[in-house]
Order: structure tokens, then C-alpha cells, then sequence
């Protein structure tokens, strides 16, 4: 299927209330989807036979900052089956207190979970229901995430010390 | 008029501080592990066709227990300075430590949140190599200046103390 029956397919079944936004670009079609509907349309797209998403390529982040709604997640599909490729990604809004929540999708592709524990490591997001919440790349003991537009390049003593604190070594002053 | 000459050539005599320098400069087996690109020079140093043998050190060690040379060779992430810390410390003494590379040296283009900006913050470096990657005869030249400076070095009257910065003996 082409860019623009797989978008018409997913408006026709979900409506215009569920698929918020499609931006063509260079014969890619992107489509954004609310994020209450994140893991039905994702079930939808695998398991559809025209479509059979078997494939999940990526899932990855996008800070917006200072824009709102400030963080995107972006997945990024295939189909072995058509040969055919897609991409959906949805907003999040920050909330005022703790981190954006969004659904895994790691029991639909068992491959999202590495992805959306870079993902949510490097932004700073909760992807709820994913079965391994732990850091995939960052040390255990920095608490910060270095992939938000409004944190310094090179880090700070407090958010990405060299080594743990209480450790046998550290830096010296001079 | 001496010792030297009663016994006709079988015997060497010299000073024990030299004879100590020089087998350790001579059998200096550095330890085998790698951190980034500049690796692969010093893996192009050990084979043969810039044969690192020619100076006794062909032997890299798996173990650090067996090892006397640390080659940091290319970037040090924060996240694997634990573990090249605690490879250093399993070394036996005497161990030296050679900064390979803009990275090893001083962090290089990583000047960012990841990497540590040089690893003597860390660890007492003898010798630094510069370059991106350095080629396998400024490597050579390193190892050929430590071994120099090994050979200077008190090795009896006043040992030197390793270990790493901002930890007590």
C-alpha cells in the first residue's frame, strides 16, 4: 500500500477525533495520533492484513521545547510482509509536577523495549506497562536527561558526576 | 684492573637499580583491552608490520594481574571510568599508564556530559600521545620514551607510588 491509503485507512477507522494531524513530506506521510489511542492504533496497524506491521524500526523522542505540547514519541514501522514503511508518533503535554506518560507498546513489538528505555531515559518520559523500567545507556547514578533541549552540553558536577557519590575516588580540587 | 677482567667476560657487573629499570623496560607486557578507535592503531602496533615484539612487548596480557602497562587507548566514557579504574587497581606494581589519543589526554571533541576530560584526573599518566587516532609509530614513540623514562627512574632507593588520584595509601 502507498503512504496515502495506509493514512486513509487509519482516518476511516479511527476518525478525525483519534488521528489528529498527517503532514506529507517528500512522499512520507507522518500521522499523529492522540496518546490515550497510541496502543490501539498500533495494534490496529500490526495486525490489519493489508497493512501487518510486523516490524517496529524504532521508537525515539523529540523535544519541542518551548513549544507545546513539548515532547513527541515517534515510531517508526515496517512491513516485511508489503514492503511497505510508516511512521506515527504522537504528543505529549509536560505536566506540572513529574514526567509525560505514554503506553508501552513493548507487548505489541517485543523489540520496543530497548527503545523506549533509551527513550525515556534520554527525555525523561514514563512509559507505562513497560516490563523492565530500568536505565538502558545512562550511569544508575546520574539522575538527568541529557537529550532535553534545555539541558547544558556538558553537564554539571550535580547531574552527571564522573563517578557515585560516598565512592572510593574522587576528583581532585586542583 | 678489575673483577671485570678476572673473569673474562662471564659476569656482568652493574649497578642493580639499572639492571631492575632495564628488565622491566625490556619485558613491559602491556595490558589488552581497548576503549575506542584508537584501539585499532594499537592493535596495527602489535602485528606485524610494526611489531611491537622488537621492544619485548608483544605479549599483551588478558589478566591485569599479569600486566604492567595500561594503554588507555581512545575515549573514556563516565560510564566505563569505573571499570578502567578498578583494571587499574587489579594491576600488579609496578604498572605505568600510557594517555593515547586527544580523548585519553584530555576528552578530545568530547567535550559533553559523557566523557571524562582527560584520565589523568584519574590515573597517573606517563606518557601522553596525541593525535585522532595517533598512527602506530607515534604509539611506537610513546612506548619508546617511557621505556626511556623507566630507565631513569629510582627504582630501588625511592619507588614510586601508584595509584589513583584522590584515594589514600
Amino acid at each position: 500500500m502507498n503512504q496515502e491509503a495506509i493514512r486513509d485507512k487509519l482516518i476511516s477507522r479511527f476518525g478525525q477525533e483519534s488521528i489528529v494531524g498527517t503532514v506529507p513530506f517528500r512522499d512520507q506521510i507522518t500521522v499523529t495520533v492522540v496518546k490515550e489511542k497510541i496502543r490501539e492504533v498500533c495494534l490496529f496497524l500490526r495486525d490489519d492484513p493489508d497493512l501487518d506491521f510486523s516490524f517496529l524500526s524504532f521508537v525515539g523522542g523529540v523535544d519541542r521545547y518551548p513549544d507545546k505540547p513539548r515532547f513527541e514519541v515517534v515510531y517508526q514501522l515496517y512491513s516485511l510482509k508489503h514492503n511497505h514503511r510508516f511512521r506515527v508518533k504522537t504528543m505529549l503535554e509536560e505536566p506540572e509536577k513529574g514526567m509525560p506518560t505514554v503506553d508501552s507498546v513493548t507487548d505489541i513489538w517485543p523489540t520496543a523495549n530497548w527503545h523506549e528505555r533509551e527513550t525515556a531515559e534520554m527525555y525523561g518520559m514514563v512509559f507505562s506497562g513497560h516490563p523492565d523500567p530500568r536505565k538502558l545507556l545512562l550511569p544508575d547514578h546520574w539522575d538527568c536527561h541529557p537529550l532535553r533541549k534545555d539541558f547544558p552540553i556538558e553537564g554539571t558536577d550535580a547531574d552527571t558526576p564522573e563517578l557515585p557519590k560516598g565512592g572510593k575516588t574522587e576528583v581532585l580540587s586542583s | 684492573m678489575g673483577i671485570e677482567r678476572h673473569l673474562n667476560d662471564t659476569v656482568h657487573v652493574t649497578n642493580l637499580e639499572w639492571f631492575v629499570n632495564w628488565a622491566r623496560k625490556s619485558s613491559m607486557w602491556p595490558l589488552g583491552f581497548g576503549l575506542a578507535c584508537c584501539a585499532l592503531e594499537m592493535i596495527a602496533t602489535f602485528v606485524s608490520r610494526y611489531d611491537l615484539s622488537r621492544f619485548g612487548m608483544e605479549v599483551a596480557r588478558p589478566s591485569p594481574r599479569q600486566a604492567d602497562l595500561m594503554i588507555v587507548s581512545g575515549t573514556c566514557s563516565k560510564k566505563m571510568l569505573p571499570a578502567v579504574l578498578r583494571i587499574y587497581e587489579q594491576m600488579t606494581e609496578p604498572k605505568w599508564v600510557i594517555a593515547m589519543g586527544a580523548c585519553a589526554c584530555t576528552g578530545g571533541i568530547y567535550k559533553n556530559y559523557a566523557v571524562v576530560q582527560g584520565i589523568d584526573r584519574y590515573l597517573p599518566v606517563d606518557v601522553y600521545i596525541p593525535g585522532c587516532p595517533p598512527r602506530p609509530e607515534a604509539l611506537l614513540d610513546g612506548i619508546l620514551q617511557l621505556h626511556a623514562k623507566v630507565m631513569k627512574e629510582q627504582s630501588i632507593r625511592n619507588p614510586r607510588v601508584h595509584r589513583i588520584k584522590g584515594t589514600r595509601v
